[in-house]
């Protein structure tokens, strides 16, 4: 059952096959089992996920269910979810438990979806690997010695080793397509502006995006259809109703097409600057196999340029830390979570608060931000990055007038060994190299598994769309999926 | 030798809206501490700030009110950035406000000190949220923060240093803080908090530079922004003349003491790394709200003053008395229209008895009284009714004054908690007190030929040509009527028969 897509599971809580407490349960218990090794959860609370698995069984025996209802899904914790310790990976909110739930927690639990736990991340969502969380590292299921990327590495390793069918995740600058790349699961951002923020911590306010990461894309068209639309709560929210990404995600690419080639009149763009050096050899051979799958299925593949490319990350690396380092303010010790057991007078407690409170990456990254908006450097620094977004964005402008999605690599390398990186931030940063690009210009991107590499490590193919475009890469993702079977090889049986 | 000062105000007005600027939490004052913050007002993790619509409005309708409503200093494209700095009473660790792109920018305000007006330029209005309030006392060692303040709607009006002393800058403050309660943008009420100034002192030689400036924060009274500005401005003359520098800094006024100090010189000013807030949108006003704020807005103080002018030949002086605020320029009209019988139109002299009556009676009670701006303490329909009378010689102005008075001090006794008198008990008193006038000439004939007869000396006096005797012999009919003779038939029966 822990193997049945969530199609599956709807059909078995509906036929009362199985109901939400047992299924809740089972994935409990696996939690239990497997987390000593993984430590992909930060809060497991029986009780609570019980509880509301109760809840969901009434209401489906009332006949009042949803199609999610009783389906147990992870969290990741930088979702305030009421009542749940909400950490954020972060020494600073060990103790923090949130009073009221952001939007997303919110949309699930009125779906009547359980919450089976709040998944390990980098602090504050910084970091590649998940190496930066105060609760410790979380390992990839596919090796334990290896990293499953990050930041939003508990809920890919969550969900690759079947722990939970699906898990919320967040993407600043690739959290939820490098994790998911790294641990051959499936990971969607959508666009900019079309999941609520609310409640959903900040770490750079302008590139966090909301998503999901499942084992299909057909499970997150049906999850990301129930998280997106308007919320007057974020005022960067964009008022479009919710789109039902199911409705056409076996439809061929073109109205009429057949069914054995399927994407028949998608133009794939490939970014060259996605292709060269950096990349190696063994991710790049199972994108290329990918990309000759889609041509089978009857897309064409055309060759693009992201000119800017090799400056977003160096843009990157100062807009969110300039934004990082005022979002992470209120973390004073003022009002809520950690505050230094002894201190001298104010400016001693601000001090030993945040030195003790905060880990090194975020840190380094309140002084990056502190440093490019301080006074006779924010010209050359904020107002500069602010240009090379600008450009970034409209080179996929341009692309986009030849190609209806953007192919490549998700990351250029397969997962790496735990504390590979770790001493060397511009390497580690240079993870995000293919996926940062979406997140200045505010493009839905997804990582799709593609195969697999050194170690027989999971590589991730990686999906740009246009603005609002989550239907086109979701169908075009479902249709790669029906043809190939990556996406069913698990670490565990 | 000679020294000019040079002021230059900015002033937090906190604007009126029922909830604050970016959550949903109420903005009444004087709750129980932290009762009215919110998530957003706390800043709890995750939150985000949502644009309070009736907040942005209100500047767009203090941009009207200081341009002559035409509007081209409200910027169609305004931002928020955060003001970052660390303050335990600012829970973000950033006060929103804006800073680059304001939305409103020039403008100008008109004043008057010592009997001559002058306009004071301003340079912009922008829109903020408050902070909370730091409590030190009852702590012991600690300090309590009480975030109930914290978001409060704010908008800051800078003017530009125009400004020649401590008299125009209160002239300037109290002529702003008439017009923001004239527009309903904010209550003024100055011991809440919801006007305070910070004044910028500098002073020089006239026509030289600019001198350095130091910025008297957070006076909430005008009383103490005149009394900090003399000090400050003497203090850097004398420091001057001393031989010393001035160095730009921030300092306190202490009221006790009557001193200004130094809180934070420039060298330790923060750097509030500004940057556009990514959580907000940039404020895009068209010319639809625009005009829509616009065709809601009433006249404006400079407006009713110049038709009062034009339609009512008031001096310049009596126009702006009766406009300083919005409601004894409503009150003055309601007077005046209550004063009429039905469908009578008004002429000079019932403008201007009722204006004398507003400013010598009314205002100066008020003021006598401390009566905030539209207190008043006889209603303007009882008023009017005892001018009625007036005007129809039913009863004497004296009369009229003495039973205002009486009214006045009714209302008095109930600690103004309403108002004194009423047209019905003016019409029973009259009856009780027989105080109805007499203007019956008959009546007034007879008594005079009386007071003639017992007068002879006064008659003679008179014809000799000593006019004063005129008077006496007045004062003596007047006396014979109980004073309700009509003093106008009076004077004109008497001087009748002793000319003829």
């Amino acid at each position: 059952m822990h193997n049945a897509n969530i199609s599956e599971l709807r059909a078995a809580l509906a036929s009362r096959k199985i109901s939400s407490v047992e299924l809740t349960r089972m994935f409990l218990d696996r939690i239990g089992a497997a987390n000593g090794s993984l430590n992909a959860f930060i809060t497991v609370d029986a009780g609570k996920s019980l509880s509301q698995a109760k809840a969901a069984d009434a209401r489906i025996a009332r006949g009042e269910a949803g199609r999610l209802t009783g389906i147990p899904i992870a969290h990741k914790d930088i979702f305030c979810a009421r009542d749940w310790l909400t950490t954020c990976g972060s020494r600073m909110l060990a103790n923090f438990v949130s009073p009221y739930d952001a939007h997303v927690i919110g949309r699930f639990n009125d779906a009547g979806c359980v919450i089976l736990g709040k998944t390990n991340m980098d602090e504050f969502a910084m970091g590649s690997s998940n190496e930066t969380s105060y609760f410790g590292s979380v390992r990839n299921p596919w090796d334990l010695e290896c990293v499953p990327g990050g930041s939003s590495g508990g809920s890919a390793a969550a969900v690759a080793a079947r722990l939970a069918p699906a898990a919320t995740g967040t993407d600043t600058g690739g959290s939820i397509r490098q994790p998911a790349a790294l641990t051959g699961i499936t990971g969607i951002k959508p666009t900019y502006g079309r999941v609520s923020r609310y409640g959903m911590i900040a770490f750079a306010s302008s590139l966090d995006q909301g998503g999901i990461m499942t084992r299909s894309a057909e499970d997150a068209a049906l999850l990301l259809a129930e998280m997106v639309g308007h919320d007057a709560r974020d005022s960067t929210c964009v008022d479009m109703p919710a789109e039902d990404y199911t409705l056409r995600l076996r439809e061929p690419w073109t109205k009429g097409g057949s069914g054995a080639r399927p994407l028949e009149g998608l133009r794939i763009g490939l970014p060259r600057e996605h292709f060269g050096e950096g990349l190696s050899g063994d991710v790049h051979a199972a994108v290329r196999a990918a990309l000759v799958e889609m041509e089978k299925l009857g897309a064409t593949l055309v060759d693009i340029d992201l000119k800017n490319s090799a400056l977003s990350v160096p843009a990157y690396y100062v807009i969110a830390p300039a934004e990082a380092s005022s979002n992470l303010s209120r973390f004073d010790g003022v009002r809520y979570g950690y505050r230094a057991p002894e201190y001298t007078d104010l400016s001693d407690m601000y001090c030993k608060t945040r030195a003790q409170g905060f880990g090194a990456e975020v840190k380094r990254r309140i002084l990056i931000g502190a440093y490019v908006l301080s006074h006779g450097y924010y010209d050359a620094y904020y107002l500069q990055a602010q240009r090379i977004r600008r450009l970034v964005a409209r080179d996929f402008e341009t692309a986009f007038e030849s190609c209806d999605l953007i192919a490549g690599p998700t990351s250029p390398t397969v997962a790496f060994k735990l504390g590979a990186k770790a001493a060397d931030p511009v390497q580690m940063y240079l993870n995000d190299i293919y996926t940062i690009p979406a997140n200045l210009a505010g493009l839905p991107g997804m990582s799709i598994p593609c195969g697999f590499g050194q170690g027989g490590l999971p590589v991730g193919l990686h999906l740009v769309g246009n603005y609002y475009k989550e239907g086109d890469m979701l169908s075009a993702a479902h249709h790669f999926q029906t043809a190939t079977d990556w996406h069913l090889k698990a670490p565990v049986q | 030798m000679d020294w000019e000062i040079v002021i230059g105000l900015e002033t937090h007005a906190q604007l009126s809206t029922v909830s604050k600027i970016f959550s949903g939490a109420s903005t009444a004052f004087g709750a129980e501490a932290n009762t009215q913050a919110c998530g957003v007002d706390i800043a709890l993790p995750g939150v985000l700030p949502v644009i309070n619509r009736g907040a942005v409005e209100r500047a767009i309708r203090f941009g009207l009110a200081v341009n002559g409503k035409r509007g081209d200093n409200i910027c169609r494209r305004s931002v928020f950035a955060r003001k970052n700095y660390f303050y335990p009473d600012l829970p973000k660790g950033y006060q929103i406000s804006q800073f680059e792109f304001p939305i409103v920018t020039g403008g100008s305000v008109t004043i008057i000190a010592n009997k001559a007006e002058k306009t004071i330029r301003l340079t912009r209005a922008h829109l903020e949220e408050d902070a909370g309030k730091s409590l030190h006392e009852d702590f012991q060692g600690l300090t309590g923060i009480d975030l109930n303040r914290a978001g409060t709607p704010l908008l800051e009006i800078v003017s530009e240093p125009d400004m020649r002393s401590a008299e125009e800058a209160v002239a300037y403050a109290k002529t702003l803080h008439a017009l923001l309660r004239w527009i309903g943008i904010c209550d003024g009420n100055m011991q809440e908090g919801s006007f305070r100034c910070d004044a910028n002192v500098s002073v020089r030689r006239p026509g030289g530079e600019l001198g350095t400036r130091r910025e008297i924060k957070n006076l909430n009274s005008f009383r103490f922004l005149q009394q900090a500005i003399e000090y400050e401005a003497q203090w850097q003359i004398d420091t001057l003349e001393a031989g010393g520098k001035i160095r730009q800094a921030t300092v306190l006024f202490d009221p006790d003491a009557g001193v200004t100090r130094e809180m934070r010189s420039k060298e330790d000013a923060h750097d509030y790394r500004y940057f556009p807030d990514p959580d907000l949108l940039p404020i895009e006003v068209g010319e639809g709200w625009i005009a829509q704020v616009l065709a809601g807005m009433g006249e404006l103080p400079v407006e009713r003053k110049l038709r009062f002018q034009r339609e009512m030949s008031f001096s310049a002086y009596d126009a702006e008395v009766l406009t300083a605020d919005w409601e004894t320029g409503n009150y003055f009209e309601g007077v005046l229209q209550a004063s009429l019988q039905g469908g009578e139109k008004p002429g000079q002299g019932d403008f201007k008895l009722c204006a004398n009556w507003v400013i010598n009676e009314v205002l100066a009670k008020r003021n006598a009284d401390n009566l905030p701006p539209g207190k008043f303490a006889v209603s303007e329909e009882t008023l009017g009714y005892l001018l009625r009378l007036v005007r129809s010689g039913d009863i004497s102005a004296r009369t009229a004054k003495d039973v205002f008075s009486e009214f006045w001090e009714e209302s008095r006794a109930r600690a103004f908690s309403d108002q004194g008198g009423s047209p019905e008990n003016v019409d029973k008193l009259i009856v009780t007190r027989g105080l109805k006038q007499v203007s019956d000439s008959g009546a007034i004939e007879a008594i005079i030929d009386q007071v003639l007869v017992a007068n002879a000396k006064s008659v003679e006096e008179f014809r000799s040509g000593k006019e004063k005797a005129f008077n006496a012999l007045v004062g003596q009919a007047m006396k014979a009527t109980k004073g309700k003779g009509n003093p106008a038939a009076i004077n004109e029966i008497l001087r009748r028969k002793l000319t003829s």
